[in-house]
């Protein structure tokens, strides 16, 4: 009675009609764009910096020679900086953000935590270079005639606190870094905390632990996926800023082990020379410097986001 | 009690406070931050500030109206190109997603979503800047807009896929077809977490410098066109905070109060539309 | 089946919903009146851009000469308000990269354009002079109001890293009845592709020659100590905020800026300070042996009253400009800067371009094809 379902040509002819078909068709195209341009961005990264990868190879990653003068130029300084500041901050934001992550999740009324996260959370649309014009008029000052010198007075026998005092310079940046982390931070391991079940608290407690027991000893190492989660999140993050960065670093590319002294990033230095680099390897040079941060970048995102999946997964696998 | 015990109360009421001391400290710099921010922009900012042009160097007065138009004009670019993009591809990762293709399309997402914006802004500058021979707000909002689709894709799958199957199954049953379905029903259940994921993106965008700073460039007029250099607020409140000149220090002041106040405008008006938006639903 | 209708109506649905054939896949913005107002807005720019027949000339390049080149412009826009010049300050690297890659119409530049940069284009581009100016060492030293007198060691011995405090015997020496702080100093220069960096460091080549071997000359150099920054303005931003610090700025940085800058000893072994005469003097004898492409070096220049560090600084002009609109602004804007533009040099802390060398260069510009 009924005709056999109709193929080829036709059926596609058929199914176009529908009207689904093309919706599903559109929809593709606009999602495969996606797809374009992040290999497009991937493939021009890695053209671009042909010149310098021919002739550096992976010496571009350990030559800390960075002179235009002479043509050779080496990512190291510039690894260093980024990785450095980066410590720094998280060195500052994980304590200060775990802790208040804590307090809003175990301590505080609903009401407070809810606003106090709302404001949390905010600081975190706000933009860099807001967070750059702030360091430069309030932070370096704040540095240079009283942190620092306070800090080389009693811990001036370290290398790490050894040298002039500038202002600008390493733990300036970090210091920036670490409050535009926090929210990240913050948020994140709230999230984590309110996720692990009242039961672990209880259990703690019944058994005759310290409110502070049962949550550092109980619901913070249930919690601590999503926790270093957060904390890789806001590493990403950090690797990544460049204004605030640019406006407090120095930008002295060379390797210097005292917080006070002045440094680079690599977000920095493109920030600063792109627009004028002369000369073809020094352009492509930087773009390779680039190539680097987004490799960095990818690997510290992928982390995050495994062990952030990691948490919600084994909370939700919870009976 | 025990000493032990005692040293084990003590420790826990220390510590503990000192959490809430963490979070007081979270929230004091925030408020410092924007405080002396707003302070200083109020004192700054005048009429002609959103009227006239900028001065050359060592003169005082003038204002930024070509950035805040530019600034416009360089977002209007990217939300033109970057929200329908997004919001198609959101919708194709919550409706029509295939299992491999979609994951392959929510994980460059997510890498997109990632990756610094000064090296978006590189990305531009070699494809849009080069061959057209010009800074141009055509490139920073293609930049921009790179930034602006994963970010929207994401956010629209997101609340595309929190609604219920049975309004869909509603639909269906009813005769409608699947692209009716999602026009008609979804969509419009899902609104209001689709805009906030919209304007919360646009807003990010507003606020970037980097990837602005050699694709759109700078213009010390009105830029004429998508296709001439283009004066935007970030970029102008960097260059004017990293002078000596004290006038420009004032501008760069009330400069970063407006941007701010508008991201945070922007931020909160978003918020508090999903959050009516969930009131409504219960 | 009556049940899925009931919850579809339940849900919120209705017929008229289901059966509308005009819905569109695109949502419908629920902050309609945004949209408006977005819209009108949008519309307005439009309208600027259509609205604007000027000839749009885009020109970056040198902060040395900015305060001039601002002030230049603004003018030459009054009396020829249908070209507008916008010149962005991005230092001499970035106007010879700029221009190199056809993303300007003219670059700007202290240094000249090396012979491997010029080889990059088809036609020679040319060379303008516009006006000279001085490179002054300016620094913050609380408590000390008179002004320091540098010698070329201490110069280069700072900037080598090598002469690291304020009281230093080599500063002391020459500034005997100052007291100078025990502090270290904070050394600042250029973290972009500058010209004024090239000038100042091919002072430094001349007069030291460890300088020479270590460093050597260019726009940008692997400095071997201090802090960078963007430009002459961040330069000034800088040294105005850091006590004890040491930068070098072109002059009108320092005269706007209130900033305290020292003399130098020049070839002739006299301190001078930078100002319209001494700088003008250290062209002069350059001034006569001009090379047809107006490319010198004029530092540490011979004369008793001539400034150790003063440049000449350039506009790179194409010498083949195809939008006929364009050529004839550039071509108008260069007779104006040669005649009335030098009137505003000495106000603004430049000296104005030897009589020679403007009329060498009024002949270079009927070369611009």
């Amino acid at each position: 009675m009924s005709a056999p379902p109709p193929t080829g040509a036709r059926a596609l002819f058929l199914r176009l009609r529908s009207g689904d078909e093309v919706a599903r068709l559109i929809t593709l195209a606009f999602a495969s764009s996606i797809l374009l341009v992040t290999v497009g961005l991937v493939y021009q990264l890695w053209v671009t910096s042909s010149l310098p990868r021919h002739k550096f190879g992976f010496g571009f990653l350990t030559s800390s020679m960075w002179n235009p003068v002479t043509g050779q130029f080496g990512a190291l300084p510039f690894i260093y900086g980024t990785v450095f500041t980066s410590a720094i901050a998280l060195f500052i934001s994980v304590p200060l953000g775990v802790g208040a992550a804590i307090f809003l999740a175990e301590l505080a009324p609903p009401r407070i935590s809810s606003t106090f996260t709302f404001f949390i959370e905010l600081l975190a649309a706000v933009p860099s270079v807001i967070f750059g014009v702030l360091a430069i008029f309030t932070l370096v000052p704040l540095m240079r005639d009283y942190v620092e010198p306070f800090l080389k007075k009693t811990l001036g026998g370290l290398p790490i606190f050894s040298g002039p005092v500038f202002g600008f310079g390493y733990l300036t940046a970090g210091v920036i870094l670490a409050i535009m982390t926090l929210p990240f931070v913050i948020s994140i391991s709230r999230e984590a905390l309110l996720e692990v079940p009242t039961e672990q608290r209880e259990a703690a407690l019944a058994l005759g632990a310290t409110r502070w027991e049962s949550t550092w000893q109980a619901v913070v190492p249930y919690a601590r996926l999503g926790i270093f989660g957060s904390i890789f999140l806001g590493l990403a993050r950090a690797l990544g800023e460049t204004m605030a960065v640019t406006m407090v670093i120095g930008n002295d590319p060379s390797i210097h082990a005292s917080l006070f002294a002045p440094g680079y990033t690599i977000a920095a230095i493109i920030a600063n020379e792109f627009s004028e680099a002369t000369g073809d390897l020094y352009l492509q040079s930087l773009v390779e410097l680039g190539l680097v941060l987004f490799l960095l970048t990818i690997v510290i995102n992928a982390l995050a986001r495994l062990l952030i999946i990691a948490t919600t997964r084994r909370g939700s696998a919870q009976p | 009690m025990t000493l032990r015990n005692r040293w084990r109360k003590t420790l826990s009421y220390v510590m503990l406070s000192l959490t809430g001391v963490c979070a007081l400290v979270a929230v004091c710099i925030l408020f410092l931050m924007l405080g002396y921010l707003v302070y200083n922009g109020w004192r700054s900012v005048d009429w002609d500030f959103f009227t006239k042009l900028p001065k050359s160097p060592g003169e005082t007065g003038g204002g930024m109206a070509n950035a805040i138009v530019g600034s416009f004009q360089i977002i209007l670019l990217a939300t033109v190109i970057g929200l329908p993009v997004g919001f198609m591809a959101g919708i194709y990762l919550s409706e029509f997603g295939g299992k491999t293709f979609a994951f392959l399309v929510r994980y460059m997402a997510d890498l997109l979503n990632g990756v610094p914006s000064i090296v978006i802004g590189i990305f531009a500058y070699a494809v849009i800047v080069i061959p057209m021979h010009v800074n141009s707000a055509l490139a920073g909002g293609f930049a921009l807009a790179v930034m602006l689709v994963p970010i929207t894709a994401r956010s629209t799958e997101q609340f595309m896929s929190s609604v219920p199957q049975t309004l869909r199954e509603g639909a269906l049953a009813l005769g409608a077809s699947k692209w009716k379905t999602i026009a008609t029903v979804v969509v419009p259940a899902a609104y209001r977490g689709i805009a906030t994921g919209m304007i919360l993106g646009v807003a990010r965008i507003a606020g970037e410098t980097a990837p602005l700073l050699f694709t759109s460039g700078n213009n010390a007029y009105m830029s004429s066109g998508f296709t001439q250099p283009t004066a935007s607020l970030p970029v102008m409140i960097f260059l004017r905070a990293t002078a000596p000149y004290e006038d420009w220090h004032r501008q760069a002041w009330a400069a970063g109060m407006v941007l701010l106040l508008l991201v945070l405008l922007a931020n909160i008006a978003a918020r508090l539309i999903l959050s009516r938006g969930i009131a409504v639903q219960k | 089946m009556a049940s899925v209708g009931r919850k579809a109506r339940a849900a919120g649905l209705d017929q008229h919903n289901l059966t509308n054939l005009d819905a569109k896949l695109k949502k419908e913005s629920c902050m309609k009146k945004s949209s408006f107002w977005l819209g009108a807005f949008g519309a307005l720019a439009v309208l600027l851009m259509v609205a604007q027949a000027k000839v749009l000339i885009n020109a970056a390049g040198a902060t040395f000469p900015y305060p001039i080149y601002g002030k230049w412009f603004e003018e030459f826009g009054k009396t020829n308000p249908d070209a507008q010049i916008n010149y962005q300050s991005i230092g001499s690297g970035g106007g010879i990269r700029q221009f190199s890659e056809g993303t300007v119409d003219f670059g700007a530049s202290d240094m000249p354009m090396t012979d491997e940069q010029i080889g990059k284009f088809k036609s020679k581009p040319l060379h303008f002079p516009t006006v000279l100016g001085g490179i002054v060492p300016t620094y913050n030293i609380p408590g000390v109001t008179q002004e320091l007198k540098f010698t070329p060691e201490a110069l280069a011995g700072i900037y080598l890293g090598k002469l690291k405090k304020w009281n230093d015997p080599e500063l002391a020496k020459a500034n005997p009845g100052v007291k100078l702080p025990v502090n270290d100093i904070v050394v600042v220069h250029r973290s972009d592709g500058s010209g004024t960096s090239f000038v100042f460091t091919d002072y430094l080549s001349k007069v030291s020659p460890e300088w020479k071997s270590k460093v050597g000359a260019s726009t940008s150099v692997s400095w071997p100590t201090g802090l960078g920054d963007k430009g002459n303005e961040g330069v000034a931003g800088i040294v105005k905020q850091t006590p004890y610090s040491i930068g070098y700025v072109e002059l009108i940085y320092v005269l706007q800026n209130k900033m305290a800058y020292g003399s130098l000893r020049n070839a002739a072994g006299v301190f001078l300070k930078a100002d319209l005469e001494s700088v003008t003097e250290a062209a002069a004898s350059a001034a006569k042996s001009m090379p047809a492409d107006f490319r010198v070096s004029i530092t540490n220049a011979p004369g008793k009253k001539a400034y150790p560090i003063a440049t000449f600084t350039y506009l790179l002009i194409p010498s083949k400009i195809e939008d006929q609109g364009k050529k004839k602004a550039i071509v108008t804007f260069l007779h104006w800067m040669l005649t009335d533009g030098q009137k505003y040099a000495a106000s603004l802390g430049y000296a104005p371009l030897p009589k020679d060398v403007v009329g060498k260069e009024e002949k270079q510009i009927a070369l611009i094809q």
